[in-house]
């Protein structure tokens, strides 16, 4: 880091990148944009289009139209149910596995690993018919259940790559200073291990946020989150680029933000601890 | 250090999560199988139905007397649309990773490099990854790629030029345009945290040795990267391979079969067709295909486990 780099070269790569970044960038702003014009403006040539009133009605519309705030409340629903669900059976397994290890474990995490590489549309059939017979399709609890299965093999790794970076001496330096089973459990290792819990929360609300398969397949009216309702607008009636970019940057701006918080996180969770 | 009472509440604190992942496997995999040898269609019952308790509610399915053989695997497989659906297929996940490699390696070079405000050109960078794939289908589709009112056709005019109808000309690369662009972050985020982690001093000394900023690049950052791009490689196969909302939204698997891929294909069979049997033998093969990439990811992931 030490080197000195002229300030010419440093403009210049500055330059390219933040070009670079904006490119990248522009179709979510540009939907900010169309979401504040009216349906009129909005399919006008671009410099048209900045150059036209701005309104906020068609998040009144999108509200209107199809009760947005139902689909919103769909997907926190089913994004934080099954991380927390997902949560409550993964954090004893990888607990265990990171500080009982035994002569499995590794066999253990792999095994759960290869349920992740399993394509979603090789048991679509059986989940779809599983869940018309048992009344779940269209439903949030199984939809709650469905993503926080595919998001479990995720979330064990994750808690277990961050748990084993507790050192385990600290577990014995409290037990020779008389601390209970209890304390030991609340007083040391779980301020140790929430930054790590957090970070896993986040990333995977993020995923079955995202998540388009199960959610359009298993979903009509009433459970749908966010993904199959914007779906919905695959089909147009009329002039819509308005109303679809305000659903839009009302459904992605969320977990933009929480995104942008999770980069690290990001690189760990999705590959397994491969890279880091 | 252990004791055998803290691995029995070891193995107990982890069974919930074992038995719950097989389960979730093991049901769901036999039944694929299962159904892919029975003549099982949805809105033609052939009246053999027998029940499978599952929830206390029970799954209707056909029974063994519908047993038909190898005839799903080989309708699904003559069939000139699953050809097609390979190929797409193919053409879809090579041509995503072809972008995504090459663009995040030179991507994630440059954001490297000291610059002002870099911190925001990253969230910048990166921002697209998080864009759920529906809105992306969409917005692409209409906002962008539309012949009349998108913002391509817009510039095509005002330069004097034809307006170009992406999704009847070019409807695969289409997709796999908008699908770059959803995962070209991932790319660079992950080459660039292996970039960060290369050893300065290495760099410094290859430079003081003579080497040029290509020859830097080719032999002291290129391998240094081999690892996380084969990391990138097959992480994004594995998703690439169930590519499934952009094409829903945008194409339909249209014009056609042009854009079909073998999860869509298999959709279209089991969910649009009805015909379970078929779409079941689609789903065995699209789990082995998927299995072929898996084996050798699981192997690098394992071997960093042991280190």
């Amino acid at each position: 880091m030490a080197r000195a780099v002229s300030i010419r070269r440093k403009s210049i790569t500055t330059a390219a990148a933040w070009a670079l970044g904006l490119m990248m960038f522009f179709p979510i702003l540009w939907i900010a944009i169309l979401s504040l014009k009216t349906e009129g403006d909005a399919i006008r040539a671009p410099i048209e289009v900045l150059s036209s009133v701005w309104t906020f009605e068609s998040f009144g519309a999108v509200q209107e139209r199809s009760d947005y705030l139902k689909h919103f409340t769909n997907s926190v629903v089913i994004s934080f149910g099954s991380t927390f669900l997902g949560l409550l059976i993964a954090v004893p397994a990888a607990w265990a596995m990171a500080f009982v290890p035994g002569k499995r474990t590794k066999d253990v995490l792999m095994w759960m690993l290869s349920t992740k590489m399993l394509p979603p549309v090789g048991v679509l059939v059986p989940i779809y018919l599983i869940f018309r017979d048992a009344e779940l399709l269209d439903t949030r609890i199984g939809l709650v259940f469905v993503l926080m299965m595919i998001n479990l093999p995720i979330i064990i790794w994750m808690l277990y790559t961050y748990f084993r970076e507790i050192p385990g001496e600290i577990l014995e330096a409290a037990r020779m200073d008389g601390a209970s089973l209890r304390e030991e459990v609340f007083f040391v290792l779980m301020p140790m291990a929430i930054p790590g819990m957090a970070s896993t929360v986040l990333l995977n609300v993020i995923l079955a946020w995202n998540e388009a398969f199960w959610t359009l397949n298993l979903t009509a009216a009433d459970a749908a989150p966010l993904t199959a309702f914007i779906a919905s607008y695959s089909s147009p009636e009329g002039l819509f680029y308005a109303k679809l970019s305000a659903a839009s940057i009302m459904a992605i701006a969320p977990i933009l933000i929480m995104g942008w918080f999770s980069q690290k996180q990001l690189v760990r969770g999705l590959t397994f601890g491969a890279v880091k | 250090m252990a004791t055998q009472h803290s691995r029995a509440a070891a193995r107990l604190m982890i069974s919930p999560a074992v038995l719950l992942l097989l389960c979730w496997m093991l049901i769901p995999l036999g039944l694929t199988i299962y159904f892919s040898f029975l003549r099982f269609n949805l809105i033609m019952p052939s009246g053999n139905e027998m029940v499978i308790g599952v929830f206390g509610h029970g799954l209707r399915v056909p029974g063994p007397e519908d047993f038909s053989g190898w005839e799903n695997f080989y309708w699904f497989v003559t069939d000139p649309s699953f050809q097609a659906a390979i190929i797409n297929t193919l053409v879809l996940v090579g041509g995503v990773l072809f972008i995504t490699v090459i663009g995040g390696t030179l991507f994630a070079l440059l954001l490297d490099q000291p610059m002002w405000g870099q911190g925001i050109v990253r969230i910048l960078v990166i921002a697209p990854f998080f864009v759920m794939p529906t809105v992306s289908g969409l917005v692409w589709k209409n906002m962008f790629m539309n012949p009349v009112n998108g913002i391509f056709a817009h510039l095509a005019i005002g330069l004097g030029l034809e307006p170009f109808d992406f999704f009847s000309q070019a409807p695969l690369a289409s997709i796999i345009w908008i699908v770059s662009w959803q995962w070209l972050p991932f790319a660079t985020l992950i080459l660039l945290t292996a970039l960060q982690s290369l050893d300065q001093e290495q760099l410094e000394a290859a430079e003081m040795d003579g080497a040029n900023w290509i020859n830097r690049f080719f032999f002291v950052m290129l391998p240094h990267l081999a690892r996380a791009i084969t990391v990138v490689i097959l992480i994004q196969t594995i998703f690439l391979l169930s590519i499934f909302a952009e094409i829903l939204v945008t194409t339909n698997g249209g014009p056609g079969t042009a854009t079909t891929n073998l999860t869509y294909l298999i959709y279209v069979s089991s969910l649009l067709q009805f015909d379970v049997g078929m779409g079941s033998a689609g789903g065995v093969i699209a789990i082995i295909l998927a299995n072929i990439v898996a084996i050798f990811l699981m192997r690098m992931i394992g071997k960093n486990l042991d280190a």
